[in-house]
């Protein structure tokens, strides 16, 4: 059994390369606090993003998206595994060597509420990572966050004011103001739009996509909706219960899924058309995501999926190329034609 | 006809504040009859939970004013007591809300909890509510409820929490479900059970449902009727087909508009309301969507009754807008910014 590994993809050169990266959290108990059990919140992922594309990471709360969005920024130190960005292994470099990469690599966070210091004001909120990486004098930090601030749809004038002045949708647009302040390459967005309003989420999917324009930005887009992570990528890697089950070009995924659960993901998020809502048939997924600190034999999406079998309790099923550079790990795949199935060897 | 549990007119809520007087709710119409689902859809700060919770006796404090009627039953509930409400809460009115962590406390049981509910309202023994109590956590899909039953809320996750909160919701049987965002904190796959489980127990109960939410996905499965909210007031309202098929105003485009939607080819961009709601302290003059409005006249300036002005009677809404101008330009607008989508 071969896993595929994803090489660098063509037509671009790949900015983050991510080989077999886990991320496990040791649970620990008793006075001298052994650990008892592990949660395997991030297991054996690979993939790649080339320069100026957006790749979309969906799934449920607890499958390890955010888990993963850190350790990729090495905001957590992954178990295992390699991160590499721009060619070079970033996984075990230490403070000071990691520190001109972190300009390179930006986060934003999903709650505005809770990633903004409150007794700052909003020009020290924006100019504290230039000031950190020493990158000019004051007056020259505070013209640049009056463009930022321009940049992302504020007024220069509000400079002085602090976040609490601010709505949701403000405070959102102030954090990316913050996380383009270094002029970085890569931003991971942690669910940037998920805690606002629909009208002022689209005013925010519409600005990151002026700004991937404007600022050549590649984006790792982590969301549950996934009407908007199709919306805003260019492809989508679907996780569950910490490993990558489904990676695809975005148009893709939404038209032939082969991983039971994609489709059973697609076919929960309600329609806003009463008619096609009646129509179309929906699978609900019985129970809960289980348990990521014992997480199921074999196919991890086995106890909740309606097309299991025994072997998908036995065997976990690799990552393999339909074609198309569409990735599934699945020993039931739907939409795959005779052709593809015999080249690609499945049961 | 259904029997018609609930009549709200003219309902206006303020509340005062150092800022000034801030207008949560500002001449709220609408009647609910035994087993309709009535969805309120609106943004933050529209005035759709106040009302909620106004009708639940959950706003009354010393800077809060009323003014019109909320009749249940041919009860208007705001000139009951403190006391008197407490008997409608819970036994006529039942209320689910968004969070269900903190709706919960952390340090009870389950199912003291929902027996605690059902004491305070019926008077049985201690057995008898648990056994209650089980009853209503089978009722609402919960696995093993007799074992279930003594676990802490840290130990249900968050669709199963909902169920719980669903299942004191209804503890004592009332004829009102509000539901109060009761999906947003939730998965798309757990979302999806959590909607069907409303909308059934809604029948085995025989009750009606207020159902308020931000997502038009959701309202378009579960509601009879849609009333759509914007800075305090509703400035739509008329059955599913006729809001989804038939919107006449332009700031349900504008929502329908927003979606980032699987059921179409992807627009090159969002369609955007521009601007932000309005301060509920401060309102525009006239019609209160007038700021980010793309149609606006010059008669916008003074604001549009609630009124009916299609051919379908009950379907209301506050635009001067031409009728059939509205059915020629508002597609524009709903399949999002470039005319990709047809």
């Amino acid at each position: 059994m071969t896993t595929v590994r994803e090489e660098a993809p063509a037509g671009g050169t790949a900015l983050l390369e991510v080989r077999h990266v886990k991320k496990y959290f040791p649970i620990r108990k008793g006075v001298l606090q052994r650990e008892v059990a592990r949660v395997h919140a991030v297991d054996d992922v690979s993939f790649a993003v080339r320069e100026g594309e957006t790749l979309g990471l969906v799934g449920e709360s607890g499958c390890g998206k955010s888990t993963l969005g850190r350790t990729l920024v090495r905001l957590l130190e992954p178990t295992a595994g390699e991160i590499i960005f721009e060619g070079q292994p970033i996984q075990s470099l230490g403070t000071r060597r990691l520190r001109p990469l972190r300009r390179e690599m930006q986060m934003v966070f999903q709650d505005p509420y809770a990633s903004l210091n409150p007794r700052k004001r909003v020009g020290t909120i924006v100019s504290d990572p230039m000031r950190i990486h020493g990158i000019g004098d004051r007056e020259e930090r505070k013209r640049r966050v009056g463009e930022l601030l321009d940049t992302v749809g504020l007024s220069p004038e509000h400079y002085n004011r602090f976040p609490h002045e601010f709505s949701g949708g403000q405070r959102q647009r102030i954090g990316l103001a913050r996380a383009l302040a270094l002029r970085p390459k890569l931003i991971i967005a942690d669910e940037p739009v998920s805690a606002l309003d629909v009208s002022i989420q689209s005013q925010m999917l519409n600005l990151l996509e002026d700004l991937q324009d404007e600022f050549h930005l590649t984006y790792i887009f982590i969301a549950h909706d996934l009407g908007v992570v199709r919306h805003v990528s260019d492809r989508i890697a679907v996780m569950y219960l910490g490993k990558i089950v489904e990676l695809s070009p975005a148009e893709e995924l939404y038209s032939r899924p082969i991983m039971p659960y994609t489709e059973a993901l697609l076919s929960a998020v309600p329609i806003p058309d009463p008619d096609l809502a009646e129509k179309r048939e929906r699978i609900v997924l019985e129970g809960d995501v289980p348990s990521p600190i014992d997480p199921p034999s074999g196919c991890r999406f086995h106890p909740r999926c309606r097309h299991a079998t025994d072997i998908c309790k036995e065997i976990e099923p690799p990552l393999v190329d339909y074609g198309n550079r569409h990735l599934a790990a699945c020993h039931h795949p739907l939409n795959a034609d005779a052709e593809t199935l015999r080249k690609v060897g499945v049961a | 006809m259904a029997e018609k549990l609930l009549d709200v007119s003219d309902l206006k809520v303020r509340f005062a504040t150092e800022d000034g007087i801030v207008r949560a709710v500002d001449g709220v119409s609408f009647e609910l009859e035994r087993g309709k689902v009535l969805g309120i859809v609106g943004e933050s700060g529209s005035g759709k939970s106040v009302t909620a919770m106004t009708l639940m006796g959950l706003t009354r404090g010393v800077n809060a004013r009323f003014e019109g009627e909320i009749l249940y039953k041919g009860t208007n509930l705001l000139e009951i007591s403190d006391r008197d409400m407490q008997n409608y809460r819970g036994n006529e009115l039942g209320m689910i809300f968004q969070d269900p962590m903190t709706s919960l406390n952390p340090v009870y049981r389950i199912g003291e909890q929902i027996a605690e509910a059902i004491r305070a309202h019926d008077d049985v023994d201690k057995r008898r509510a648990r056994a209650r109590a089980i009853e209503l956590l089978r009722q609402v899909g919960i696995p093993n409820p007799d074992s279930r039953v003594d676990d802490f809320p840290h130990q249900f996750s968050g669709g199963m929490r909902q169920r719980a909160m669903i299942a004191m919701a209804l503890s004592c049987n009332p004829s009102i479900l509000i539901a109060d965002e009761p999906t947003t904190a939730l998965d798309v796959t757990i979302q999806a059970q959590i909607v069907e489980l409303i909308g059934r127990l809604k029948d085995d109960f025989d009750s009606a449902v207020i159902f308020i939410t931000h997502d038009l996905g959701v309202i378009a499965d579960i509601a009879d009727e849609i009333m759509v909210m914007y800075a305090g007031r509703i400035v739509e309202h008329g059955t599913k087909r006729d809001v989804f098929y038939d919107p006449q105003m332009p700031y349900t485009w504008g929502l329908l508009g927003s979606i980032p939607r699987l059921d179409r080819p992807r627009p090159e961009r969002l369609h955007t309301i521009e601007g932000m709601p309005p301060s509920l302290i401060n309102l525009p003059e006239g019609c209160k969507f007038r700021p980010r409005c793309p149609h606006v006249l010059e008669k916008c300036t003074e604001e549009p009754g609630l009124e009916n002005r299609v051919d379908t009677p009950g379907h209301l809404d506050r635009c001067w807008l031409d009728v059939g101008f509205k059915r020629g330009h508002r597609d524009e607008t709903i399949a999002g910014g470039s005319a990709e989508a047809a």
